[in-house]
């Protein structure tokens, strides 16, 4: 089951390496991964999914809260936390099919950041139903490429 | 504030620690601090080996419980510590290790002796800090001091680029260590410790099962009170030995892989176990869902990621453990004298009476000889001479096994081996560190051959320093625990266990300048041991021992726990009381 944690991390070198070096010894796939600065420059936010029983989930969470470079980590279901992963898809670009592309894209309130001759690149954000079902809607036109952020996770409240 | 250099700073950091000793190996990167240290107060005992640095630093830490220091220079020197570092991280020995690197403006340019310490050494440190900026390094040793002490302790390393221990800042030393992700647990939760004190009193059937968690925190005190107030057998583990003296009524002795017939016995029919500071390791537990399969389990334990790591429990208590066994203790001395100490007394009857006579069916037991010495012999002799007094250190093998079933452990603190990680060649350095820590006591480094030829050039500190240990080789000529699997295992096809081409202990000994004697029968063994042990001088004792001698009893890997091969001795009287106790 995917799992999301949601960790403050201090914002050093070795950090990071420290965290996915958790994961690699145990031989856990690391299914997205985001780290970035916060409103505090000496502190990371990371978000992490995971493929996880709960039981394995308690133990990781244990170890990485047992690291002196975490400062704090948690577990969020999609209740919890506002989850969101911004997705850039180019798309195949047929002279007929212009208008109706548009309009799909405009569905999903997804924005054109770039045209050429044959293709447009999309860029569109949501949650992971969101994303999937964007995928699913441009499939007829051709895809040519999809490149996804990872998802970012912030608690609710 | 002052203007010093980073050498003057490393210098001043380490004696507000109380540094006394750093056992190190030096090289270019790390020569400006070497430079420091030759009219420092602090002491350097050149190793000549850097592993045997970190060892020495370990046997140092475990002895005083204070925290070890090791030192080598970049590259060759720092990967030469890393066996030292895991083993220090799997026994959670505090230490702190400094390694030279590299100036800072070569790091990444694959420049003369670089390796990248902190990504080696990531695994298997506590934590690592690479110093980028002068500046840091006070704050990078006072955390690195910190952090190795407190809460679960393990080894830290600083790795410090040479340009790093050249510059100068402004010195300020940083009174408070402030670190956010870093906030150890001490004391147990007060409802959690109520509720083990119930389940104590309500259990018809408790054992304690003690570990390195009990010497670490020195909680021994309390652990001996809690045995006795609750009248409580008590199993140790490898590490625990030295926790409860192995003498006393309620001792069970060591459990596990090469544990007391009666220990596992016990452990396999409680109805309550009490673990602390331990982490169910594999060779303790043997099959997981058989070890205590009917018991309900309290762990204490200062890690949280210990509790529930392989074993579920019903009381989890994260803490000190000896500060949660003070607690606990005043805890059942009220609920006892509640109860009423005759009716105490009425309750534990049956059970302890159960197990003096599992300890009568079944005690370590090996047939003596008259024509060739046997090992366990050896211990037991080394164990009446300095009753149980002395500081042993071993290292791997059968003969670390045979210390831990034949030593008489009277205290905590005497007992260093290599227990998680299991790194032969631990002996002699350990016992050199362990010297240091404490001068007032016997030290003895029982080693196998084939693991003192590992470290066996130490011999050289203990020359130049006249450091009066003991070093008794139990030799085989043979890697023995290799070979005595070979024999159970894979059909007596000895592959590469057969140590029969060997140096002559006796002469390396003297070529260092040393005492060296080698003993071969049995009758010259007693004079030689009194004479020697509780010598001031250091001497090196060569016993040629059976050579295809086993460890009994003997856990195979993956079994239960009372699935234990017993010694040919044994075989029928125990089988007569399994259907006793069936
Ligand atoms: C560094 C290292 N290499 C290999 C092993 C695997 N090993 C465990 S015990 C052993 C044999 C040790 O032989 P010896 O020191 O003579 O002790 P004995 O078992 O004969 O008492 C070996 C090779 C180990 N524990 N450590
Ligand atoms: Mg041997």
């Amino acid at each position: 089951m995917l799992r999301t944690l949601i960790l403050r991390v201090e914002n050093r070198p070795g950090a990071l390496a420290r965290i996915t070096g958790l994961f690699s010894a145990r031989g856990i796939n690391i299914e997205s991964l985001t780290v970035a600065r916060t409103e505090d420059p000496t502190l990371s936010h990371m978000t992490i999914v995971v493929d996880l029983d709960d039981v394995a989930l308690e133990k990781l969470v244990k170890l990485l809260d047992r690291l002196v470079d975490v400062v704090t980590v948690t577990v969020v279901d999609t209740r919890e936390a506002v989850e969101r992963e911004l997705l850039l898809l180019k798309v195949r670009q047929e002279p007929g099919q212009k208008l109706e592309l548009l309009k799909e894209a405009e569905l999903f309130r997804a924005r054109v950041v770039d045209v050429a001759p044959h293709s447009y690149v999309l860029e569109v954000t949501g949650d992971e139903d969101k994303l999937e079902a964007f995928i699913r809607v441009f499939e007829k036109y051709g895809i040519l490429e999809v490149v996804r952020s990872g998802k970012v996770a912030l608690a609710r409240g | 504030m002052k203007r010093m250099k980073g050498t003057e700073i490393f210098v001043e950091c380490l004696r507000r620690e109380g540094v006394e000793v750093i056992f190190g190996h030096p090289g270019g990167a790390i020569l400006p601090i070497y430079d420091r240290l030759y009219d420092a107060e602090i002491r350097h005992i050149l190793m000549r080996h850097e592993q045997a640095a970190a060892h020495a630093a370990d046997g140092y830490a475990r002895a005083s419980g204070r925290v070890g220091v090791a030192m080598a220079t970049s590259g060759p020197g720092a990967t030469n510590l890393v066996t030292g570092i895991a083993s220090a991280f799997m026994d959670s020995v505090p230490m702190v290790v400094f390694t030279g690197q590299v100036p800072s403006t070569l790091i990444g340019t694959d420049a003369f002796q670089e390796a990248d310490v902190v990504g080696i050494t990531r695994p298997c440190t506590k934590h690592n800090y690479l110093v980028l900026r002068t500046e840091d390094l006070a704050r990078t040793i006072r955390e690195a001091f910190y952090l190795a002490r407190t809460g679960r302790p393990g080894p830290v390393l600083v790795d410090l680029p040479k340009d790093i221990q050249l510059s100068e800042c402004e010195f300020e030393y940083p009174e408070q260590v402030h670190l956010r992700g870093y906030r150890p647990v001490l004391d147990g939760d007060r409802e959690a410790i109520r509720r083990a004190a119930v389940a104590i009193l309500e259990a018809e059937r408790p054992v304690i099962y003690a570990g390195g968690g009990v010497i670490a925190s020195d909680g021994a005190e309390e652990l001996r009170r809690l045995a006795e107030i609750g009248r409580i057998p008590v199993a140790t583990t490898l590490m625990g030995l030295g926790g409860f003296p192995t003498e006393h009524p309620l001792s069970l002795g060591m459990l596990g892989m090469h544990g007391s017939w009666y220990a596992n016995t016990a452990i396999s029919r409680c109805d309550l176990l009490i673990a602390l500071g331990v982490r169910f390791d594999d060779r303790v537990t043997g099959k997981l869902s058989e070890f205590a399969p009917t018991a309900r389990k309290i762990h204490v334990d200062i890690d949280p990621a210990e509790i529930n790591k392989n074993v579920r429990v019903d009381i989890p208590i994260v803490g000190d453990v000896r500060r949660v066994l003070s607690v606990l203790n005043a805890e059942m001395e009220g609920l006892v004298s509640t109860h009423g100490t005759a009716a105490w007394v009425r309750k534990r009857q049956q059970w302890l009476a159960q197990i003096a006579e599992w300890k009568r069916t079944y005690p370590f037991r090996y047939e003596y000889d008259e024509r060739v010495i046997k090992p366990q012999w050896v211990i037991e002799e080394i164990a009446r001479i300095t009753q149980g007094e002395a500081i042993l250190t071993t290292d791997v093998g059968q003969h670390q096994m045979w210390a831990a079933q034949y030593y008489r452990f009277k205290h905590p603190r005497t007992w260093i081996t290599s227990g998680g990680l299991g790194a032969m060649g631990f002996g002699l350095p350990a016992a050199i560190g362990a010297w240091f820590a404490r001068r007032d006591r016997p030290v003895i480094a029982i080693c196998g051959d084939g693991s003192f030829q590992m470290t066996m050039q130490e011999l050289a500190v203990v020359a130049e320093h006249r450091i009066p240990v003991k070093v008794v080789i139990l030799n085989n000529f043979f890697l023995g625990m290799v070979r005595q699997w070979q024999q159970i295992f894979y059909n007596g096809r000895y592959a590469a266990s057969d140590l029969r081409v060997s140096p002559d202990y006796a002469k390396i000994a003297e070529a260092y300048g040393l005492r060296g004697h080698t003993v071969r029968r049995p009758e010259e063994l007693v004079g030689l041991l009194e004479q020697t042990l509780l010598a001031s001088e250091p001497v090196i004792l060569d016993v040629q021992v059976a050579a295809e001698e086993n460890v009994y009893p003997m856990v195979p890997p993956g079994a239960a726990i009372t699935e234990m091969i017993l010694g040919p001795l044994e075989t029928t009287a125990v089988a007569d009381s399994k259907e006793s106790i069936a």
